[in-house]
């Protein structure tokens, strides 16, 4: 009974931290454009087609 | 204005009118030099796509961003403004993506870039997903035994996860709810607010008192699940929006105004007035309706009026806004401002003919409408019943809200989304783009399918069908002097010919509303109508259903050739399979009535009606509609756009003029027709599944209900429940993969790659 209460608030806080990612990915743009990722991960990395 | 020589004319037509004024017009600007260009490339689909275009977009000096987004089919290009003190061209951007090999076009993004409401509707689904599996979770543990203490503490944790989750993530259908209720009506957001906040209160109020039974996770996990068909329905939309949007503009952005002074300057369309002299290059489209005061041409009229052959026109013709420009410049004076034009008077045609359209009520919402009183009554009537019978009003309540949770309509939310989007998943793989899902259902229920006749069954391209002449090798002049020309009629002759031709002219000028006129030596040849060729004032007979071109040496006929329109391929399978399926085709068309007869007994058609106007073809689908027929409108043009905007549900090749695809519910991507009849199998082929998905969730109610009708059903059978009937309804809808496996409706016509040319 006393661990639980560590436990669940560990447990909701590790739940919260994946939510606040998932804000966090949705807020920058990262499913704008969903078929594109699936294709750019077989491309060679990007930074060689950067220009200084 | 000087007439212009040929080699102008050429090349004011390669250069596709992108200047880079109107480029510039296009982008907009991001402070510090820079500026953002959006393009839209209809051809992108992979990842090579990806990386061509933007190894190629970053080879530029002058471009130090580009990135592609797939799913919408854009580039969006950040240039500067001036390098090294110079100014840029930002046309090169065009040119380079050109160069690459895929067509870009310049858009102005309508609405801003992220989807606001998707956004909103993920992060609902975010937050009632967390706090779904949390509540679930401790739920777990409620179930498997914890003791009273134990079980209070688990209780009030989810109470306090679920309150801000409902607030939160159930707004949408609780807003949705509200704006029913106030104009007395009822619709399936309502059954789900009440057992939401119901089960809810109920839960929490059983907490306070110590009870065994709390919905907390039952309330939550309803919202995730209804979340989830809500925004799979919202994203359909929107993809498919994105992509329609984004494909060319074939509206003019801008034109070249001559001021009097006689320097010249590029502005906007919205920018031109009445009176205001406007310069149009060979190969650019009319911005304005406007009468012309200098230069000879030929008009291509087909994306207004559906006319397929060019059309002469000389100082004092006047022009509709939206027809292009073919072989000389002309200056026109505009006599209309660009809002009160022939384009916006079809827009307001098809304003007014979309309002049939918005009554359509989707599958969904009528069944609501059964669903939601019935559910209600029951719930009632078991509250009343357990109350009266029983006289334990707690019991009765947390019965009544047991029935409410049950027969809350997760499955139903689901059962019509999920099909939907599988249908629009499965015909974008096909290169058919739904709108939304009420086109599919539409699409379904079609008996009728209406076609228009150029740039829909034909392509708009001439195409050589007879050649007369008394000796080959004198037809075989013509297509060497027609590869000096950009006329519809002279590519065709190049296409359709080979070059086999001893004669070397000297000289050769294209005759802006003739056609061209070539010397070799003494001699003079000519090619183009009649009257020009050979200087008669003869007119070919008006009734022929083909297009004449004849060459003429000194006035004297050589040759005569016959043109006629290309079919689109798979026109006639298309037809064929149609009618196999029990669907009367027919042809609406602006074009002449012997014109379209011709192509109508070329491909089977029974029933065809040329010379129509933008309002006929409106006032024939409406006749149609008031027979009892369900029309569905396949069209391209400016003037077809109110019929398809009139019709139960229209479709549209990506060729289309701009405001025909926006009119239209469906638009195909690939050239053969054989899309209508594979849309409509697959629509009906989804409205069947939604059919036996409403079967499915009514089935589970007849088994679910009862149990919690008796009082029977705790929490977790609610969750088990509630799940289960969801995971069936999801599966049920992707068997509708299984059908892409094995296409019913296709014939073999395409595994041959008949060519489908039509016999004169």
């Amino acid at each position: 009974m006393n661990m639980l209460i560590y436990l669940i608030p560990i447990a909701l806080l590790m739940g919260g931290i994946g939510l606040l990612a998932f804000l966090w990915s949705l807020k920058s743009g990262q499913y704008d454009d969903l078929e594109g990722a699936a294709w750019r991960i077989l491309t060679e990395d990007e930074t060689d087609r950067k220009k200084s | 204005m000087h007439a212009p020589t040929l080699t102008e004319s050429v090349l004011a037509l390669s250069a596709t009118s992108s200047s880079a004024e109107e480029v510039r017009l296009a982008s907009h600007s991001l402070g510090a030099g820079l500026r953002q260009l959006d393009l839209s490339i209809p051809d992108a689909h992979c990842g090579g796509c990806i990386s061509s275009i933007e190894s190629a977009l970053s080879a530029l000096a002058f471009v130090p961003k580009a990135r592609v987004n797939l799913t919408a089919r854009r580039v969006s290009c950040i240039y500067q403004e001036e390098i090294d003190g110079r100014a840029t061209d930002p046309s090169e951007i065009l040119a380079a993506i050109g160069a690459a090999g895929y067509r870009a076009h310049v858009f102005t993004p309508t609405a801003p870039e992220t989807d606001r409401i998707r956004n909103q509707l993920l992060l609902a689904l975010g937050v009632s997903g967390f706090a779904a599996a949390n509540i679930m979770l401790l739920s777990v543990s409620v179930w498997s035994g914890a003791d009273a203490a134990t079980r209070d503490m688990f209780h009030w944790i989810s109470a306090m996860i679920a309150a801000p989750a409902l607030v939160y993530a159930g707004r949408f259908f609780f807003k949705s709810a509200w704006s029913a209720l106030k104009r007395g009506r009822t619709n399936m957001d309502v059954p789900i607010s009440l057992a939401v906040t119901l089960s809810y209160a109920v839960s929490l109020w059983e907490t306070m008192h110590h009870g065994e039974h709390a919905w907390f996770d039952a309330s939550v996990s309803l919202l995730f699940f209804l979340l989830i068909g809500r925004t799979l329905d919202h994203a359909m939309r929107e993809k498919a929006r994105a992509a329609i949007n984004g494909l060319a503009r074939l509206a003019p952005r801008g034109a070249l105004l001559m001021i009097p002074d006689g320097s010249r300057r590029y502005i906007a369309v919205e920018e031109i007035a009445v009176g205001d002299n406007i310069s149009i290059a060979a190969g650019e489209r009319i911005p304005v309706d406007g009468m012309i005061i200098s230069g000879e041409s030929d008009v291509d009229l087909s994306i207004v009026t559906g006319e397929s052959s060019p059309l002469a026109v000389a100082a004092g013709s006047a022009v509709n806004s939206g027809a292009m420009n073919l072989t000389g410049s002309l200056v026109l004076r505009a006599t209309k401002v660009a809002r009160d034009s022939l384009l916006s008077e079809i827009i307001g045609l098809m304003e007014a003919a979309e309002g049939g359209r918005a009554r359509y009520r989707r599958v969904a919402d009528r069944a609501a409408a059964l669903y939601s009183p019935a559910v209600h009554l029951l719930a009632l009537a078991s509250f009343l019943a357990w109350g009266l019978l029983g006289g334990d009003w707690k019991q009765a309540m947390l019965v009544a809200v047991a029935v409410l949770i049950i027969t809350c309509p997760c499955a139903l939310g689901l059962a019509v989304p999920v099909v939907q989007v599988v249908a629009a998943g499965e015909l974008f793989r096909r290169g058919i783009m739904v709108k939304d899902g009420s086109a599919l259902e539409r699409l379904a229920e079609t008996d009728i399918v209406a076609f228009d006749k150029t740039g829909t069954l034909t392509m708009g391209h001439p195409r050589l069908v007879r050649t007369e002449a008394t000796d080959a090798g004198d037809a075989a002049i013509a297509p060497a002097l027609a590869a000096h020309s950009r006329h519809p009629l002279s590519q065709a002759l190049v296409r359709d010919m080979e070059i086999v031709s001893s004669v070397a002219f000297d000289r050769i000028t294209e005759i802006p509303g003739g056609g061209l006129e070539a010397w070799s030596g003494p001699d003079v040849y000519r090619l183009g109508n009649r009257a020009f060729a050979c200087g008669t004032g003869l007119t070919p007979a008006a009734d022929s259903p083909f297009s004449e071109v004849v060459l003429s040496k000194n006035d004297a006929d050589l040759a005569r050739f016959l043109f006629d329109d290309t079919l689109r391929p798979g026109a006639a399978s298309a037809v064929r399979q149609l009618a196999t399926t029990g669907l009367e085709t027919l042809m609406i068309s602006g074009d002449r009535q012997t014109v379209v007869d011709n192509t109508a007994q070329a491909l089977g058609i029974d029933r065809a009606m040329g010379a129509l106007a933008p309002k006929q073809k409106v006032e024939e689908c409406r006749k149609l509609s008031t027979e009892g027929h369900r029309v569905l409108m396949v069209g391209d043009g400016i003037n077809d756009a109110p019929a398809l905007a009139a019709a139960h549900v229209s479709m549209a090749p990506a060729t289309a003029s701009d405001i025909g695809r926006q009119a239209a519910d469906l638009v195909f991507f690939h050239e053969r027709l054989d899309a209508v009849p594979e849309a409509i199998a697959v629509a009906r082929r989804s409205a069947s599944l939604i059919r036996q998905n409403f079967a499915l969730a009514i089935g589970y109610n007849v088994l679910a209900v009862p149990i919690a009708i008796a009082g029977l059903a705790t929490p977790l059978i609610a969750a088990v429940a509630m799940s289960t009937s969801s995971i069936i309804v999801v599966t049920n809808a992707l068997r509708l993969n299984a059908f892409g496996k094995r296409p019913p409706l296709r014939t073999k016509a395409r595994a041959g790659g008949n060519p489908e040319v039509k016999t004169a």
